[in-house]
């Protein structure tokens, strides 16, 4: 491997390792704090310890994911030095923007976390209301800065660096309200789905526990509600791609000739115009293929197709069993809780984390050969330092180890409230 | 004031900020690592304690001063990232292993040897990221890091493995080992145990002053511009007589057990230390050969930033004073 792989592989490792977390804290309070709103409601006693046992596992989860996103902010530079040294000015507002809403998700975090004693009832609230608004604003800022990686604008580009630099145009590059609702979504989706599945294994090993039945009814509405919406805001985005980056669109549809009425082509099977539909929404629309562009500009085209099509794979069989359950819920007036639905939900836990980790694959994938899309390519940026193996294998190994005492901690909380063991046994 | 001096101001306050507050947290793990006596026990559930509801606010300064120095100087920032990439990635791993060590032990009570173990990384991680630290700042004001246009060309490792490099390190380790035993003489809830912390102040503080001593002995053949900079202009000197004075005070109130008082004083002393040395190395940023004005954005981004900082500062300082006051009011049921 070359050290532009190796550092292309750190980067993507811990990106890919942070984003699991950073979705989680985003999405975990909004849990937490409906759980929170539906004791205070009903004094019930399982809601407090549902939003008790979030609390904590957004405490493990914000903990791996504040000091995993640190790494980040410095490997912009200790990887891409030559992207920051040019484009860091440019990208600087949203950056800074992201700070502020960290600081403040940290802020009421700690205060929601240890001051459930030491604070009113409503200021308390208050604090969890915080800490997900501001998950949610952190999100959305650091994601504006991949839409700018993606489509960039508000500057000139000039041998030695940008000029005439807008910030606020850099800012709110094109395609900025799809990609920021699609990440958005993704977090609350991915960290809903996997809940649910929790709670539906317990139980389908316990079905008499009334505390995983009520989580699982806190977890289900978030889960289909982002469900049904991802692939209405994902279409939106693929439409905005076709317009802006014709070459990653192409590569995800493994679309090599420039052709109108382009079909789209599932696996095996071939529908009749549906590229062209999806992409411009007009059955004769010419899709431009691959042949279209240089080699040297095309994204590693089988990578990208695979990525695409686990991420909507996965979408659509999570759209799916929304749909089967919201039915249900509809017919029945209360959450299914069958066997078979309990299998399909614990089945469909990854499948949220998997579509997520799929489809940042192929925005950065569809990307290259560029870190900044007709700007800057990828070779350009990286560090001149050698033997970047070195660091690779070591974050491997050390993110490796945190995701197993992570899964074990977790695993522990929920075992903590197994029927028979219910009992508040750490911190 | 030039708007990219304003900048440099805010990079430098964000310096001394982490350093108050992540730096004491640091100083917590030191403490962890070297607690001794019949109220071992105690001294380690005091650290704990003072540290769990603030440690991922007060490292947030070290990512905000990141991402500031990126935006407002990325020339610098590009600079400091080869050069130190070694150091840098060391102290990500301290930092890594500091945080989720603290938060498993909190978490992970399966018994008292896990959670001695998890303690052991988090104090050793404690002890090794301040010195990284410092010896990055030693790397940085000596003038041992060159650059060329837009290329490094000092190598990857000789720049931070200097002696004075390596005296800045013991420095940092001293102060926020110092800043941690005075602030935790005031959040200790016996007197035992604030005597156990007054002894500790009162070491550190002494480790202090010989490790800045030794700095300033090395300064002069391993960064002599700051050697010069710190006996000559006017302005550095104001600021390390500040530093003296508080030091004295600080060592006075110790003695006398005025702990609160002590904990301004010693933020003060340890603030003004900072900000020393970003004063002396004024106007570089990469001494010798990047200054703030040549590694400045550009100024519409400037602006941009400067709203930007007054955003940030707008929403987070009265959410500090609010966690502050939640935390440092001594609740009945707390």
């Amino acid at each position: 491997m070359t050290d532009l792989l190796y550092a292309r592989a750190q980067m993507g490792l811990s990106l890919a390792f942070h984003i699991v977390f950073a979705a989680a804290g985003v999405a975990l309070p909004v849990l937490m704090v409906i759980s929170d709103l539906k004791a205070r409601r009903t004094g019930d006693a399982d809601y407090r310890l549902l939003s008790q046992k979030l609390a904590k596992g957004t405490a493990i989860l914000f903990a791996v994911g504040a000091v995993s996103g640190t790494v980040l902010s410095f490997e912009l530079g200790l990887l891409w030095p030559e992207f920051m040294g040019q484009y860091g000015e440019v990208i600087g507002l949203p950056f800074s923007l992201e700070g502020v809403a960290f600081f403040t998700e940290a802020i009421f975090l700690g205060i929601y976390l240890y001051g459930r004693e030491r604070t009113s009832p409503g200021l308390h609230l208050f604090s969890g209301v915080m800490v997900a608004v501001s998950g949610a604003a952190s999100a959305f800022f650091v994601t504006l800065v991949n839409v700018f990686m993606n489509d960039p604008s508000g500057f000139t580009p000039t041998p030695a660096g940008p000029t005439n630099i807008e910030p606020l145009v850099a800012m709110f590059s094109p395609g900025w309200k799809y990609q920021t609702a699609h990440v958005l979504l993704s977090c609350y989706q991915a960290s809903a789905f996997a809940m649910a599945g929790i709670h539906a294994f317990v139980l389908l090993r316990h079905p008499g526990s009334t505390f995983h039945r009520k989580a699982l009814a806190v977890a289900l509405p978030l889960a289909c509600l982002t469900a049904l919406l991802q692939p209405l805001v994902g279409d939106f985005l693929a439409k905005h791609a076709a317009e802006a980056q014709p070459v990653k669109l192409a590569a995800m549809e493994g679309h090599f000739e420039t052709e109108r009425g382009a079909p789209l082509r599932l696996g095996g099977l071939e529908l009749p115009k549906g590229l062209s539909i999806l992409a411009f929404g007009d059955p004769d629309a010419e899709v431009k293929g691959l042949n279209e562009f240089p080699r040297e500009d095309w994204p590693p085209v089988a990578k990208v197709h695979v990525a695409f099509q686990l991420m909507v794979g996965a979408g659509s069989a999570m759209a799916l069993l929304s749909v089967v359950t919201l039915v249900l819920r509809w017919r029945r007036r209360e959450w299914p809780a069958s066997r078979r639905m309990m299998r399909a939900w614990l089945l469909a836990s990854p499948l949220g984390v998997l579509a997520m980790e799929a489809g940042w694959l192929v925005t950065e994938w569809g990307r290259q050969p560029w870190i900044i899309h007709g700007v800057m390519r990828t070779a350009e940026a990286v560090t001149p330092v050698p033997h970047l193996a070195a660091p690779f294998w070591t974050f491997t190994l050390v993110y490796l180890f945190l995701g197993v005492v992570v899964a074990f901690l977790l695993a522990r909380q929920v075992a903590g409230t197994l029927p028979g063991r219910e009992r508040d046994d750490a911190h | 004031m030039p708007t990219e001096l304003l900048l440099g101001v805010a990079v430098a306050g964000t310096f001394v900020l982490y350093s108050l507050f992540g730096g004491a947290d640091f100083g917590g793990g030191v403490w962890d690592l070297l607690a001794s006596g019949p109220r071992k026990a105690e001294q380690r559930a005091l650290i704990a304690r003072a540290l769990g509801p603030v440690w991922e606010v007060n490292h947030v300064w070290l990512i905000v001063g990141m991402v500031l120095l990126f935006s407002c100087f990325p020339r610098a920032f590009a600079a400091l990232t080869v050069a130190l990439h070694v150091p840098l990635t060391l102290l990500l791993l301290g930092i890594v292993f500091r945080g989720t060590a603290f938060t498993f032990r909190t978490y992970d009570a399966r018994g008292d040897k896990v959670q001695e173990r998890w303690g052991l990384v988090f104090s050793v991680a404690s002890v090794i990221s301040p010195l990284l630290l410092g010896m990055c700042v030693g790397a940085v004001v000596s003038g041992q890091i060159r650059v060329e246009g837009r290329a490094v060309v000092s190598g990857f490792f000789a720049s931070w493995l200097t002696p004075f490099a390596l005296a800045v390190g013991v420095l940092a380790l001293c102060l926020f080992a110092f800043l941690a035993a005075v602030y935790l003489t005031a959040e200790a809830d016996t007197e035992p145990l604030r005597e156990d912390f007054r002894q500790r102040a009162l070491g550190a503080g002494g480790a202090v002053f010989i490790a800045g001593l030794g700095v300033l002995l090395l300064a002069r053949e391993g960064a002599p511009r700051i050697w010069g900079g710190l006996l000559h202009a006017p302005f550095a000197l104001a600021l390390h007589g500040v530093t003296a004075v508080a030091a004295v005070a600080t060592f006075v109130l110790l003695w006398r057990r005025r702990f609160r008082q002590a904990r301004v004083t010693a933020a003060v002393q340890a603030g003004f230390i900072v900000l020393g040395w970003a004063a002396s190395q004024y106007p570089y940023l990469v001494v010798p050969d990047i200054t703030l004005q040549s590694a400045a954005a550009s100024p519409g981004v400037q602006r941009a930033l400067v709203v930007a900082l007054v955003v940030g500062l707008v929403t987070v300082v009265p959410s500090l004073v609010l966690l502050l006051r939640v935390f440092q009011s001594r609740s009945p049921r707390g």
